[in-house]
């Protein structure tokens, strides 16, 4: 598949000597979801407002559809939509109003029926002759995506799009997110919420200090990285576990119900095997047991201290 | 270049000012009916004329340029200093839209309403003194000229202003007394030789004496120099905001 985006050793250095972006490189691919996690100040705000024309890098090139940022901006921007971390929009302004705007900042003529079909497709054609300091806080977030979309943008970067939103407009915006997908937007985002990107995307990118950490398919990452646990509940309760059993990484529970076994499941040899024939020695009764991997928060946490 | 986004950022600025006409409309109509009633009719009584112009009419295009100074710089000024303050600069930013068209859409809609606002103010005149326009072809070149001018100084104020009270100040401390000691009210000739001298410092004077000469053909300095004064002024405020859009200066920091 054709990288859409690509980014070459860029850095960002501020004047005060703060280094937001170290030698990222990264290329995405035409049509992917890719979110982009990372703690406060990792970097992941600075890199969007490079790509998108807000913050001159100190180094490094991107290219976007093959059009360079800074020698060919027009085309470049052209190409893209954003839609900002902080809600900024006119108060006074009415919704469709806003989409017009911003259609014309982009160099295209209007197109009503184009305009019509982008704000009932964010549930938003009831609210189009409101001024946006009216309307709720989702609403105001849907305003800004319609913004970013009125010029047809082939990517489109939502820089924590679902910050402060309750649960259901958050699964509201992650359906907004897979019907742009579906049209063949390429959607770059950016989250705190690990769930998110769990859920959403195709590849999943960790920044931290500045630095891209990894860039892998969320499978993958999740396979890579991922620990599995084993839980072994017990027809009676057991009040010390043999040390033979302890020796092999078995932990009991403190209701004495239940064992648990961490293990890799890419390893070559994971245990289970010795671990069932030993219980099965001591007359261990195993009443049920479940596994399960461990999630992308834990993959994310352990990651980011690693680099700490 | 990019014309739709000229006309977008254009009738954005004019939307905001038909969305408040009254208010922008009735303060300075409303000052200037003042100014006529205090310096025209009660302390004009007293001056019979200035260079055989009864000075009811002779203060008409200072107060003209007064209103287009002030409303040019405070509109352009604000004008973008709002998107910087709600942050919905960044959608113009990210825009392809270049230096010369954002200014172009942002200037213009600020010389548009200072000249509207300074025809009102003409039409007001006519009310109260008999004025004669000698020459109407120059006399709207000067006032085009002069908004455009003060409009880019205004978005260039907006530009560096980083809250309400540096947007303010500048104005204020800066282009109201040039304003008032450029001639707005009284000729640079009543003035004693070293004042004289001292007033054609003040580059506003150029712009009220070029002004006055399209009313009256009557001019403090040669009407070359004034057009002259006004395009340099014109020419070095574009090359500003050039550079500053070009450097991100206060905008892409």
């Amino acid at each position: 598949m054709a990288a859409i985006l690509e980014v070459d050793h860029l850095s960002k250095r501020y004047g005060s000597g703060t280094s937001a972006l170290n030698d990222v490189s990264l290329d995405i691919n035409e049509g992917e979801i890719v979110a982009l996690l990372g703690p406060n100040g990792a970097g992941k705000t600075t890199l969007i407002s490079i790509i998108c024309g807000l913050v001159v890098p100190t180094s490094g090139t991107v290219r976007v559809g093959g059009h360079d940022i800074r020698t060919d901006w027009r085309a470049a921007r052209k190409m893209i939509g954003l839609v900002p971390q902080e809600i900024a929009l006119e108060p006074f302004e009415k919704v469709i109003d806003c989409v017009r705007y911003t259609r014309g900042l982009y160099g295209l003529p209007p197109d009503e029926a184009y305009v019509e079909q982008l704000l009932r497709s964010l549930a938003l054609w009831d609210k189009r002759e409101a001024r946006t300091r009216e309307l709720s806080g989702g609403m105001k977030r849907r305003v800004l995506i319609a913004k970013a979309l009125s010029h047809r943008p082939k990517v489109l970067f939502l820089d924590e799009p679902t910050a402060g939103v309750d649960v259901t407009l958050r699964r509201e915006m992650w359906t907004v997110v897979r019907e742009l997908r579906a049209q063949g937007v390429t959607i770059i985002l950016t989250t705190h919420y690990l769930e998110e990107a769990e859920d959403m995307a195709d590849r999943i990118g960790v920044i931290n200090h500045g630095q891209l950490l990894l860039m892998r398919p969320k499978s993958e990452l999740m396979g890579e990285f991922g620990k599995k646990r084993l839980v072994l509940d017990l027809y009676e309760p057991m009040a010390t576990l043999p040390a033979e059993l302890a020796e092999r990484g078995l932990v009991l529970a403190p209701d004495g119900m239940s064992m648990i076994y961490d293990y890799d499941s890419h390893a070559d040899r994971t245990g289970i095997t010795r671990l069932m024939a030993e219980l099965a020695d001591k007359g261990v009764a195993v009443r049920d047991f479940a596994t399960s991997q461990s999630s992308l928060e834990d993959i994310f946490m352990s990651l980011v201290e690693e680099d700490a | 270049m990019n014309w739709p986004a000229i006309k977008a950022i254009y009738w954005h600025e004019m939307s905001r000012f038909f969305r408040t006409i009254w208010q922008s409309l009735a303060s300075p109509v409303l000052s200037t009916v003042l100014y006529f009633v205090v310096f025209g009719a009660a302390i004009g009584g007293r001056i019979q004329s200035v260079e055989g112009v009864p000075y009811g009419a002779f203060i008409v295009p200072g107060l003209m340029m007064l209103t287009v100074l002030q409303q040019s710089v405070a509109n352009a000024s604000f004008g973008i200093f709002f998107p910087k303050f709600s942050g919905t600069i960044y959608e113009i930013l990210v825009s392809p839209s270049g230096w010369f068209e954002v200014t172009l859409g942002f200037v213009g809609a600020a010389a548009t309403k200072a000249i509207m606002i300074a025809l009102v103010i003409l039409l007001t005149s006519f009310w109260f003194n008999g004025v004669h326009i000698a020459h109407p072809f120059w006399m709207l070149a000067f006032l085009v000229l002069t908004a455009v001018s003060f409009a880019l100084l205004g978005f260039i104020i907006g530009l560096w202003a980083k809250n309400f009270e540096q947007l303010q100040i500048v104005p204020l401390m800066v282009i109201t007394p040039l304003v008032f000691l450029g001639g707005a009210f009284y000729s640079a000739s009543m003035l004693p030789p070293f004042w004289e001298g001292v007033a054609k410092l003040n580059p506003v004077l150029y712009l009220i004496s070029g002004f006055r000469w399209s009313f009256f053909g009557l001019a403090d300095v040669p009407v070359g120099v004034s057009l002259v004064a006004v395009s340099v002024m014109l020419v070095a405020c574009l090359a500003i905001i050039r550079l500053i859009f070009l450097t991100g200066w206060r905008l892409r920091e």
